[in-house]
């Protein structure tokens, strides 16, 4: 791989003393930065299940409400993993291109990774705003503020993902596909496939297994 | 245009606030004119405020623990005042509006930024030095966790003066929290101040896991690992793992709070009991994330100071790892008493028990240390002792309460009160102190004065005696929590030892701040000229007191645990003098400026000032976006100068 080649590589350890795991001195650079940012990943998930949880407990409290049987429109969530899903496939087409050190072919499916988020989320801010304007907002029940919260969280991630996108984008445009911007692109994918995961998740608790 | 924040935001009426909030906003204004008379602004902001080393950022984060201890403890020595006059016919000095402040703004101060700043603060001083490394894994983060857990700091202390603070206890349980019962700011200065410090704290926690795990010195594998580092890094794994559930937590009832949402409120199907569940599924484990490094410090205390290698390594790793995984399965027995039913309860209250015996084998682990140990009886080895002996204690009263039909008797009573402060005091406190005696001479280059020290720990040690065991008597006697008046006259005696033991820790508290200036002024006495002052066992004491920038000028060799006791056994530390080039981390200001955005965005958000929020929100991404656009990050210290600076130690 280029970018671990590029990276300082640490100084070379007399094998003798690496035994055991982790015996070998510090990690080079893009080990530790993709490490750190899985273990927030793993925090972020934590954050998803308590989430999860809260809308687990709160799913039945519909306070005389609508019910999601009566609110979700299963074709459209369908159409919106499906948009999610691929954004993740050209994402990872993206992410072999930068390795390759490809900015070309990097910036068509960062284009097209962006269009299907952005897509994914004109679709659930058209459902939100329907569930809103049929008077299901998130204050009608208690069922409806833990959907709104949970769905709303990875809508905001998403959100979020496509801003840093641009932000990413831009340093490779400006400054190439330096170490460091690999290293930062790298970091991007795990979140951009960790929000396909927790979507995952969504789409079977909260659509699929609606009241 | 200023939300709800109006003049009457201040109390002008009430003497209390207005008049400890001017000493303490004089003192500042003092401290700030000092330091803009002695012209020592650049160098605080070229040191000390922008700097990414870990070492400053370590000796920062105990500084503001220290700071708000003096805080908590003045909230503390208030509430004991209140309860040993307003006996009978008294309603004391206290009116219930301000004592109920006061308890809530005791717990969220001495938890949030006491325990943890002390307990943050050793881990980002110690683990890389420990560890035989340079640096953290990401310093420029580690910055902005120390700014981010001061901005909590200093919303939780504007409520002092401008506005007030929460109610409800330092775990504000709805719906008492909800905008129903608590519609002024008071909820929402504790719910920012937490959020913000919060991410703080998340961010350390991902910082250090990265680091123990992926960044050691060669040689160093996991089992040749110093103790502390283990604790850290189960400590480190807790707050990845527990803190996200707090934050979104905390998150819900924001949203009840500001959008109407209906989570945790009494109609429209909000459950309250799922907030107190999610509160302690990361309340629990936030005890063991500020007492296992304490449990950490004293094992390298104990070993150091007994001239011994610690008793059973390897039983106290299992022991460690075993408390990171039991924490996540007790966390209802903080609330027996919801009414979960008999079979969830004895299920908890046996993982409860369970919980104490890894604590017992580092009981036991401690003691076979000392045995037949060349004890030495420096400050931080007496307090390890009284932590043996006090946690016994505390641990026994902590089984007891694990017992469900116990509990249903004891349950937020004095009692209980007096078995967590016996946990947190004699375990957390006393190991934060024993570190901070351990380490200072690492830090400045000079030890603390040892007879202030000792006269320190026994103020500490017999003022926590006289004013909790008292506090386990009236628990038994039917004494509930947080009683502004007593009614019962014959509890006045058992409150009047308990204010005295109160009393008895302030004297401690102000010998540790004479300890502090004695050894300053006497420094030239008491220097470190070695670098290891305590016949140390790891690597730490292996470098110069203070350490460089880089702690090592080259990365020492492990082969063994106990690396530099090893060392000094077999040869000599000093390795070959080849020294090469090293990259340190550019210092950054992103950290401070980014707080800085923070606080106005939390203060903001708390008076519902939009437009100001929207505007602290955006600078501070801002700021994350300025300083995440460089790609060299790094300057590098050339060999001939590290060769310089080593021969100069």
């Amino acid at each position: 791989m280029t970018a671990a080649a590029v990276d300082t590589a640490p100084a070379a350890v007399p094998t003798g003393l690496a035994r055991g795991r982790g015996g070998g001195g510090p990690a080079p650079k893009r080990i530790v930065v993709a490490y750190g940012f899985w273990i927030f990943i793993l925090s972020d998930m934590v954050m998803f299940s308590a989430m999860f949880a809260a809308y687990a407990v709160l799913y039945g409290n519909t306070a005389g409400g609508p019910t999601g049987a009566e609110l979700f429109n299963i074709r459209n969530v369908f159409l919106e993993t499906l948009c999610l899903l691929f954004s993740s496939y050209t994402c990872g087409l993206g992410a072999l291109s930068a390795e390759r050190r490809d900015p070309t072919r990097f910036l068509i499916f960062a284009a097209l990774t962006f269009l299907l988020g952005t897509a994914f989320l004109v679709i659930e801010v058209t459902e939100f705003s329907g569930m809103v304007e049929k008077g299901a907002g998130p204050t009608r029940s208690a069922f409806l503020s833990a959907f709104f919260t949970l769905v709303g969280t990875h809508g905001v991630h998403v959100a979020s993902g496509l801003i840093a996108l641009i932000y990413l984008v831009a340093q490779v445009v400006v400054k190439g596909l330096h170490p460091a911007i690999l290293r930062r692109l790298l970091c991007w994918s795990l979140f951009w496939h960790a929000l396909d995961i927790v979507w995952v998740g969504v789409f079977t608790l909260v659509y699929l297994l609606r009241a | 245009m200023l939300g709800k924040l109006t003049w009457e935001a201040i109390p002008f009426g009430e003497p209390l606030p207005i008049v400890s909030g001017a000493i303490v906003g004089l003192t500042i204004l003092a401290v700030l004119g000092i330091v803009t008379v002695k012209g020592w602004w650049p160098y605080l902001w070229r040191e000390w405020l922008t700097s990414v080393d870990h070492k400053r950022i370590g000796v920062m984060y105990v500084c503001l623990g220290l700071v708000m201890l003096l805080r908590g403890f003045s909230d503390a020595i208030m509430m004991r005042t209140q309860q040993a006059i307003a006996i009978g016919p008294s309603q004391g000095y206290l009116p219930p509006e301000h004592f109920d402040q006061v308890f809530s703004a005791h717990g969220t101060i001495m938890i949030f930024f006491v325990a943890m700043p002390l307990v943050i603060g050793l881990m980002n001083f110690v683990v890389p030095l420990q560890l035989g490394i340079r640096d953290v894994a990401f310093p420029v983060l580690n910055s902005v966790s120390l700014w981010l857990t001061a901005t909590g700091a200093l919303l939780i202390n504007m409520s002092l003066v401008i506005g007030n603070f929460a109610r409800t206890g330092w775990w504000a349980y709805p719906p008492l929290s909800e905008l129903a019962f608590s519609p002024d700011v008071g909820v929402d200065y504790y719910l920012w101040s937490l959020q913000i410090s919060g991410i703080g704290t998340l961010l350390t926690g991902i910082n250090f896991v990265t680091t123990i795990l992926k960044m050691r010195a060669p040689g160093m594998n996991y089992f040749r690992m110093p103790i502390f580092c283990w604790t850290a890094l189960a400590s480190s794994l807790l707050i990845v793992a527990a803190f996200p559930v707090l934050t979104a937590t905390f998150v819900m009832l924001l949203l009840d709070r500001y959008l109407g949402m209906h989570f945790f409120t009494n109609d429209a199907g909000g459950s309250q009991m799922m907030y107190v569940n999610l509160f302690w599924a990361w309340g629990h484990p936030e005890v063991y994330i500020l007492i296992l490094p304490a449990f950490g410090i004293y094992s390298e205390v104990v070993a150091t100071f007994s001239g011994k290698a610690l008793f059973s390594y390897r039983s106290m790793v299992w022991a460690t790892l075993g408390i990171c995984v039991l924490s996540f399965m007790v966390w209802l027995h903080h609330f027996f008493t919801m009414g979960a039913g008999a079979n969830v309860n004895a299920f908890f209250g046996i993982m409860s028990s369970i919980i104490a015996v890894p604590t017992g084998v580092k009981v036991f682990n401690w003691l076979f240390t000392m045995f037949r140990g060349r004890i030495v009886f420096t400050t931080p080895m007496l307090f390890a002792v009284g932590f043996i002996v006090t946690f016994v204690i505390g641990g026994l009263t902590g089984v007891l309460l694990a017992v469900p039909p116990v509990d249903f008797v004891l349950h937020n009573s004095a009692f209980l009160v007096a078995h967590f402060h016996n946990v947190i005091i004699g375990g957390v406190i006393f190991g934060a102190l024993a570190g901070i005696h351990y380490w200072f001479p690492k830090a400045f280059g000079f030890t603390l004065d040892e007879r202030l020290g000792h006269a320190s720990f026994w103020c500490w040690l017999v003022g926590f005696y006289l004013a909790f065991t008292p506090l386990y008597v009236l628990g038994l006697m039917g004494m509930t929590r947080r009683l502004q008046h007593i009614a019962d006259p014959s509890w006045r005696p058992l409150l009047l030892v308990a204010e005295a033991g109160a009393i008895v820790i302030l004297c401690g508290i102000l010998c540790q701040i004479a300890q502090i200036y004695v050894s300053i002024r006497t420094r030239e006495r008491r220097l470190d000229l070695t670098g290891d002052p305590w016949d140390g066992r790891t690597l730490e004491w292996s470098t110069t007191s203070p350490p460089p920038a880089y702690n090592f000028a080259v990365l020492p060799r492990v082969e063994t645990i106990d690396a530099f006791w090893h060392m000094k056994r077999t040869r000599q530390p000093a390795q070959q003098r080849a020294y090469k080039a090293i990259e340190m981390p550019r210092n950054s200001p992103a950290g401070f400026i980014t707080a800085f955005f923070a606080v106005l965005m939390g203060f903001a958000l708390i008076w519902h000032i939009w437009w100001m929020a929207i505007l602290g929100f955006l600078a501070a991404i801002a700021v994350v976006l300025v300083a995440g656009w460089s790609v060299e990050r790094e300057q590098e210290i050339s060999a001939a100068e590290i060769a310089q600076m080593e021969r100069a130690r």
